[in-house]
């Protein structure tokens, strides 16, 4: 281990928050045999924390991993051109549940030695929120979730989480895993140049297999729908049934208080 | 069967999501018990010991809890939700951070944000920003799971449960709290507010955004922008709405001069009532609200705010 800090950061690829979503005719699973896919946006914040840590000298390496299929190399690419050093993909072409990811990702933790894991709050596509408290938990490390906000010193990292009620500061020693909220940072565009320079950075792949790890299925889909759609709507056309239409939910939620 | 709730509070105040925890439980039945960790909170257990179905309340109070720190409540939760069958906790920041580190650190496969309960066994779940609806069954022997409060109806008051001590040992936590800034004092939390009003593009400035601010005033409401608004410096980040912004589910959703996107619009499909205000009568946000206006909002906003306050 150098004089600084190594960051590892785990991506995921998604279907694009841009995509209205299909669900298909099995009802089991969502389309995504033919929709662009990106990179999960928390895990750009992520990886944008992690560039930037390293761009103000506090940190000598960002290592970009995702578990995904052989796909899933597009968003390392996409990781190596926004300034990540070098990539990992563990190749899986099942989908795996958050449990399993979080038992690979402590494989490569292992492996890599990093100082810091940082990663998306929760993936658009499942929204389960898991993942990086399931890493800090296997690996006992401190964890701080929703963090907007990194300061380093040293070995030591303050951070501000949102929380329900505002904004709590905490202090934690690495290793540590923090999980990306939106107020992080702005996520740089990868313009062409520096994806063909991407190209020429290291991308090692390993296979689910090549870890001792249970990838089974600890639950099960029984179905996927539709949200409930909503009734139709209706024009008005001045303030005062505005206001009406407004206080009949304002008055009721002061009667439940 | 038997459930172990985790109750929520902040300052010294209950929050009304661990009786509507409580009528999601019943709909499992078998005994119901609530746990209450934090520093000084036996006032919050003889409280959570009146809510109707609770059989007994524990409580583990101690500085050690102040603050909720996640890996410090684990390291006592393993030993304490060993005789029980589920354990939930709502599904805000301290439940978010416990359950999932507590579920893999005991090697179970938790489930997230439960909005629906079939059986004992089978929960509904929101994915792709409820864009749609995952329907999951598990066969773990232990079930961990955060729910979404607002999807439960709260049970009744009326009740003496037992208080019980939780034994607490030598607990140490890798993380130190600095300091906690409370927004909610004059902001109310977007993410939980129950109702909410939204910003777009058409107000053209950060400073027409200020007469969102007094709406938002006036109904004791979250204040939420568009993608679209953050982006051209309206309104900050934090604020923003939508499958990479927040994700709301409001009683009643306020949208003005918002076109609706479609990543917008995913972010607030749990919304119960929505309200669209646009000078464009087919904008999708208004062909997808529940009550439309047409017009613009320099003119309604302010008259509006007036009205509301009277």
């Amino acid at each position: 281990m150098g004089q600084n800090m190594k960051i590892l950061v785990a991506v995921k690829r998604v279907v694009d928050h841009n995509v209205k979503i299909r669900i298909k005719s099995d009802s089991q699973s969502v389309d995504k045999d033919n929709v662009r896919m990106s990179m999960n946006p928390f895990c750009k914040h992520a990886l944008e924390e992690a560039v930037q840590i390293k761009e103000s000298g506090k940190a000598d390496e960002v290592v970009a991993v995702c578990v995904g299929s052989k796909k899933a190399s597009d968003v390392l690419l996409t990781a190596l051109a926004m300034g990540a050093d070098r990539a990992i993909l563990v190749q899986s072409d099942a989908e795996l549940e958050t449990l399993v990811i979080a038992k690979l990702l402590q494989k490569i933790v292992e492996q890599e030695k990093p100082d810091l894991v940082l990663m998306g709050k929760q993936s658009v596509d499942i929204d389960a929120s898991q993942t990086p408290q399931m890493l800090a938990g296997l690996l006992d490390w401190g964890q701080a979730t929703f963090v907007c906000k990194i300061g380093i010193d040293g070995k030591k990292l303050t951070v501000t989480r949102e929380v329900d009620y505002g904004l709590q500061e905490l202090s934690l020693n690495l290793p540590a895993v923090i999980s990306a909220d939106l107020g992080l940072n702005k996520p740089r565009n990868v313009a062409l140049p520096m994806v063909m320079r991407a190209k020429k950075k290291p991308l090692n792949i390993f296979q689910v297999a090549d870890f001792e790890v249970d990838i089974s299925s600890r639950l099960k889909i029984e179905k996927i729908s539709e949200p409930p759609t909503r009734s139709g709507g209706k024009n008005i056309t001045s303030i005062d049934e505005l206001v009406d239409e407004i206080k009949i939910i304002s008055d009721k939620l002061e009667m439940v208080k | 069967m038997s459930i172990l709730i985790l109750a929520e509070y902040n300052e010294n105040i209950l929050s009304s999501s661990t009786s509507r925890l409580v009528g999601a439980a019943k709909k499992i039945g078998g005994e119901i018990d609530v746990l209450i960790v934090g520093d000084d909170v036996k006032n919050l257990a003889q409280q959570l010991a009146k809510i109707a179905g609770v059989n007994k309340v524990l409580l583990a109070n101690d500085r050690v809890f102040k603050h909720q720190k996640a890996d410090v409540l684990c390291k006592i939760l393993k030993d304490i939700i060993i005789p029980y069958s589920h354990f939930f906790a709502s599904s805000n920041s301290v439940g978010k951070a416990v359950i999932p580190r507590l579920a893999a650190e005991l090697d179970f496969m938790p489930i997230s944000d439960v909005m629906f309960i079939h059986s004992k066994n089978k929960f509904d779940r929101p994915i792709y920003a409820g864009n749609a609806i995952e329907t999951i069954s598990t066969k773990e022997k232990k079930i961990l799971a955060t729910i979404r409060s607002s999807a439960f109806v709260p049970v009744e008051q009326g009740n003496d449960a037992k208080i019980e001590n939780v034994k607490i040992g030598e607990i140490k936590s890798k993380v130190e709290f600095i300091k906690s800034t409370n927004v909610n004092s004059d902001k109310v939390d977007l993410s939980t507010a129950a109702i909410v009003v939204a910003g777009g593009q058409a107000f053209e400035s950060k400073e027409n955004f200020q007469m969102l601010y007094e709406l938002a005033d006036v109904l004791n409401a979250g204040v939420g922008a568009t993608r679209a608004a953050v982006d051209l410096g309206f309104a900050p980040n934090e604020m923003q709405i939508g499958v990479s912004g927040k994700i709301i589910a409001p009683e009643l959703y306020i949208a003005i001069g918002i076109s609706g996107a479609l990543q917008h619009l995913a972010g607030i499909s749990g919304a119960k009532k929505i309200i669209a205000i646009n000078s464009d009568a087919d904008a999708p946000m208004m062909k997808q609200a529940d009550v439309a206006l047409v017009g613009d909002l320099k003119t309604i906003l302010p008259e509006l705010i007036k009205k509301l306050a009277q």
